[in-house]
């Protein structure tokens, strides 16, 4: 039976959202009037915040209807049904909420509702903000719930609503028109790809970052718009490097569920999506950093209104990019169209017209000074910093947005046929390399000038400790990779050297800065920390990625073409079950399939699971057993968890040691083949496994042609080229599957054959049930021998059996050693304890409203090094 | 000059070389037939093409061809452009799973002695974008 009052108080809230969102906003504007600050008059602020409380209220109840509804399997829903399904456990649940369109605006629309109301009591000691910067907050919440509305007027629909029901959704189809209360059994499901650890943390952290990119905005513009020019960039500040944090973590929760899920072969592809939130975060670096060069020199002001107004609007772009379906051909994991597409543009026109309109009506009036910055004055090199971080995110959007261009040009009536660079890697490389090495020189020199004397003897003092130890160390490096074995390459190709040494050189810039100022005030030392998580990141991003090494070589001796040598990829190799294929220094096989099951730790061998009807219970054909101890009997049903996914065991074997990967596929009906990697990870390096392609399960398997044999006990066979021999029958009282009777008769051969890896043991069923004669083959899947019961002479007491033969089981994979990568994930965590450091600093800044307190600077920096 | 003014050069210069390597570098999407021209023409830049799979009366797959067991990273098959072009194709990588249900395919590469080489296949099938169909067994 269908339930529609949920939906519909769910679609309720929504409405009252929107309302409540525009009279927040309205009364906030009419609370930031000049006549009704000076008045005193609060009532205009006491309704806003009403309204907004309304609006946060009405917020967490559609949170808590759509989240019921996906719990509670209500498949009449369409977002439920498309999204979840039955066997999902709770934190995949989670999942589902922001797996599709309408659940990602609603995570991003209840952040905006928890940072409102901490600024709203932040406002409570700074009353002059509240209002004005409010007003903006509860305008974008007025486009952003609109997203989600679902309400038709006319011939307009504005938005699209996650309460839709499948009625509604699907009215062609025809199990509808037959029964309009039809509700669907299961769903189908959460994409197999975002059912992943990383997938449940990384796009709420990201949205958190989305969101915290509106606050130093509405800084912004309430400064603008009250002539506050220069007040707004204290309480801004702590804010911006909070988005900044938490923006750039998100987008490394992202890298790593790449890395770990899909097979692109790493953890960053310059995928249109990708690239969409890591250039508003570059602009919103260097936005941070001349917000703090004012905050010492009183310079930068207009610069710092420009970057900050432009790293949330770049956020804006990032969503219309992401959400509208424009990326079509270019992405592989893009929203698709909901019809939001017009929508999505009028928010960013509307936000872009209205920054910009007023940043140029207040221009003149932005205080700025005309004096020249000396060459040895750190905020010098801030500005350069932040015009290298502008100008590598602007290489970024510019190659980006090219679908953008067709699309536009399209619009005007212009045919273009531009696609992205062919090589996305090589091309974004070209520019991002080199921005890594200028900030990484840049993070060393402007830490040195910050917080040293600003003249030329004092620099030289400060930076000769520095250069000294990036000298020795790097030359070490070097020589020890190119001369010596120690490193698992060669550090010869001038331009990663160039990096290497750069990023050393920040590395041990920084680390001179925290020395010193260890013995003043630790907090002070934040940007020397996040400067340093920077440097190791791009350290790390240059030896896993430059120096990544494909272990797979297909060795073949198959030549097809002398022409085709240079093109030539053989990364992927052929396991046959049990058979070893040498790989690099490995010697690798393929050993079987698993599965998980509930209840037991690791995986479960296929080869003991009897499936049943029910594809999520099978039957333990033996004892399940985990290091000697015993989780299920022979007999036992099994609760599997995501049958859909089988574990391919692949041993490495080497001379020091051996280890086990489970790298997974799935051959999913809508999605094709996916597979993720199975990952060890050593001290140095990761060994990274991916299966490529497996026999397709959807062809029927292709059994030779059936031998008979006529065996009595003791007899030995040869069964594609293997010895078996039959120890004879024996009755069985119980068949896994089958209700057995009174009257019935089970009877099962007994096989012993000798595999290269083990012996295997099969028992082939005859069985008599209900007067009729029935079969239940045997399936050695290790062996590709399947084994069938056929009839018993009980004259001459002999049985006969029937033999079939097939191809063996085999993967191919795909391997790869990725140096160093450990270097990377450290350095995230050092730059964003950095980061939290610098919060902690700016907030007791701005409280204690001393005035003269020494900045410091960072500069930060992601780049793709490949 | 002041330095203000030498950033401000060297920022548009640095801008202007973005542009023109991004232009430089851009792809583009073109039919069978101009990909031949550019091989005949010595031009070896990688373009997209966008086709179908060539498939007889009965809806079956023509032209394919994939045996692991010769050699996992050899897959070839036939592509139709939108002008109806046929078109064999090389891929130096396993088969995609799902291949013979897509609708439609993007190929990157470039035109080698009379065949494609393909480095990437974007694949479309019906059903990661056609909206679910729901039947009354579910």
């Amino acid at each position: 039976m269908i339930n529609t009052l949920i939906g519909d108080l769910g679609h309720l809230s929504v409405i009252v959202a929107f309302v409540a969102a525009i009279v927040a906003s309205y009364a906030y504007f009419m609370a930031s009037r000049q006549s009704v600050q000076e008045s005193g008059d609060t009532s205009w602020r006491t309704m806003a915040r009403g309204a907004f409380y309304v609006h946060g209220v009405a917020v967490i109840a559609v949170v808590f209807i759509l989240f019921n509804i996906i719990y509670e399997h209500r498949y009449e829903y369409y977002y439920a049904w498309s999204h979840s399904s039955n066997h999902l456990p709770v934190y995949y649940m989670i999942s589902c909420f922001w797996e599709g369109q309408e659940g990602s605006f609603l995570l991003w629309i209840f952040w905006h509702v928890a940072l409102g109301i901490t600024l709203i009591n932040f406002g409570k000691k700074n009353k002059v903000w509240e209002a004005p910067v409010m007003a903006t907050f509860s305008f974008v919440q007025i486009f952003l719930t609109s997203m989600i509305l679902g309400v038709v007027i006319g011939n307009f629909k504005l938005g699209s609503s996650p309460f839709i029901l499948m009625r509604d959704f699907m009215t062609d189809a025809p199990v509808f028109a037959m029964d309009p209360n039809f509700v669907p059994q299961d769903g189908t499901g959460l994409n197999p790809l975002l059912q992943n650890y990383w997938m449940v943390i990384h796009p709420p952290t990201l949205f958190l970052g989305f969101a915290a990119t509106l606050v130093p905005f509405a800084f912004a513009i309430a400064g603008l718009w009250k002539g506050k020019f220069t007040e707004w960039i204290r309480p801004a500040l702590p804010w911006s490097h909070f988005a900044a944090v938490v923006l750039g973590v998100g987008i490394m929760m992202g890298a790593y569920w790449a890395y770990e899920t899909l097979n692109f072969g790493g953890y960053w592809n310059w995928d249109p999506v990708e690239n969409a939130v890591y250039i508003p975060w570059l602009v919103l670096v260097g936005a941070i950093h001349v917000m703090i060069a004012y905050r010492r020199s009183k310079q930068g002001l207009t610069a710092s209104f420009i970057l900050v107004i432009t790293s949330f609007l770049l956020i804006l772009y990032a969503t219309f990019l992401t959400r509208s379906g424009i990326l079509g051909n270019a992405s592989v994991h893009s929203f698709t169209d909901l019809g939001l597409s017009g929508q999505l543009f009028t928010y960013l026109a509307a936000f872009t017209v209205l920054a910009i309109g007023l940043l140029v009506y207040r221009w003149k009036e932005i205080p700025s000074t005309e004096k020249e910055l000396s060459t040895y004055s750190a905020e010098f090199w801030v500005f350069i910093g932040a015009v290298v971080l502008c100008l590598a995110a602007f290489q970024v959007l510019f190659t980006t947005s090219i679908p953008v261009y067709n699309s536009f040009l399209g619009f005007i009536g212009i045919e273009t046929n531009a696609a992205l660079p062919a090589d996305q890697i090589a091309h974004y490389t070209k520019f991002q390399l080199w921005a890594g090495v200028l900030i990484a020189i840049l993070t060393g020199v402007g830490q040195l000038l910050w917080w040293k004397k600003a003249n030329k003897n004092s620099f030289k003092d400060a930076i000769t400790m520095p250069l000294m130890l990036t000298l020795l160390f790097s030359a070490l490096v070097i020589i020890l990779s190119n001369k010596f074995d120690i490193l698992p390459f060669k550090l010869d190709n001038p331009v990663y050297i160039t990096l290497f040494v750069t990023s050393l050189f920040a590395v041990f810039a920084n680390l001179s800065i925290i020395l010193g100022l260890l013995q003043k005030k630790i907090t002070l030392s934040g940007g020397a920390v996040s400067h340093i998580g920077i440097a190791m990141m791009l350290i790390g991003i240059l030896f896993s990625s430059g120096y990544s090494n494909i272990i797979s070589q297909n060795a073949s001796g198959l030549l097809y073409s002398r022409e085709f040598s240079d093109e030539i990829n053989r990364d992927n190799v052929l396991l046959w079950r049990n058979t070893p294929v040498q790989m690099d220094k490995y010697q690798v096989s393929f050993r079987g399939q698993f599965q998980e099951v509930i209840g037991v730790p690791g995986y479960v061998n296929k080869e003991l699971l009897f499936p049943t009807a029910d594809e999520y219970k099978a039957i333990a054909r033996g004892d399940i057993k985990v290091k000697d101890k015993l989780y299920f009997k022979t007999g036992d049903t099994l609760n599997l968890l995501s049958p859909e996914n089988t574990f391919y065991e692949v041993a490495y074997k080497n001379d020091e040691e051996e280890f086990v990967l489970y790298p997974r596929a799935q051959a999913n009906p809508n999605m094709g083949l996916l597979a993720s990697p199975d990952i060890k990870h050593f001290a140095s390096k990761d060994l990274y496994t991916h299966i490529s392609t497996i026999p397709d399960p959807s062809e029927e398997k292709d059994w030779g042609e059936l031998k008979e044999y006529d065996v009595k006990a003791g007899d030995t066979l040869i069964i594609n080229d293997y010895v078996a021999v039959f120890n004879g029958i024996e009755r069985i009282q119980q068949v896994p599957g089958v209700q057995l009777a009174g009257e019935d008769v089970a009877v099962q051969a007994d096989f012993k054959i000798m595999g290269e890896r083990k012996n295997y043991h099969a028992h082939p069923v005859l069985m008599i049930k209900d007067q009729m004669m029935g079969r239940i083959p045997e399936v050695v899947e290790d062996l590709g021998i399947r084994l069938i019961f056929m009839n018993i002479d009980t004259e001459k007491n002999q049985f006969k059996i029937g033999v079939n033969v097939t191809q063996k089981d085999y993967i191919i994979l795909k391997a790869m050693e990725k140096p160093f990568v450990n270097i990377l994930w450290i350095g995230t965590i050092v730059m964003s304890i950095g980061f939290v450091m610098a919060i902690v600093r700016r907030n007791q800044e701005g409280n204690s409203g001393e005035g003269k307190a020494k900045a410091k600077s960072k500069k930060e920096k992601e780049v793709q090094v490949a | 000059m002041k330095k203000s003014h030498i950033i401000g050069i060297v920022v548009i210069a640095v801008a202007i070389m973005i542009i023109m390597t991004t232009a430089g570098d851009a792809s583009t999407y073109v039919s069978f037939g101009e990909a031949i021209e550019r091989a005949q023409d010595g031009n070896s830049t990688k373009v997209h093409v966008v086709g179908r799979l060539k498939k007889d009366a009965k809806g079956h797959i023509v032209g394919m061809q994939y045996d692991p067991l010769i050699d996992p990273n050899y897959f070839a098959f036939t592509l139709v452009d939108t002008n109806r072009f046929e078109q064999q194709v090389v891929y130096y990588n396993p088969k995609p799973q799902d291949f013979e249900r897509s609708e439609q395919v993007v190929i990157t590469g470039n035109m080698q002695n009379n065949v494609f080489v393909a480095d990437k296949i974007l694949l479309k099938c019906p059903s990661k974008y056609v909206e679910k169909e729901v039947t009354a067994s579910l």
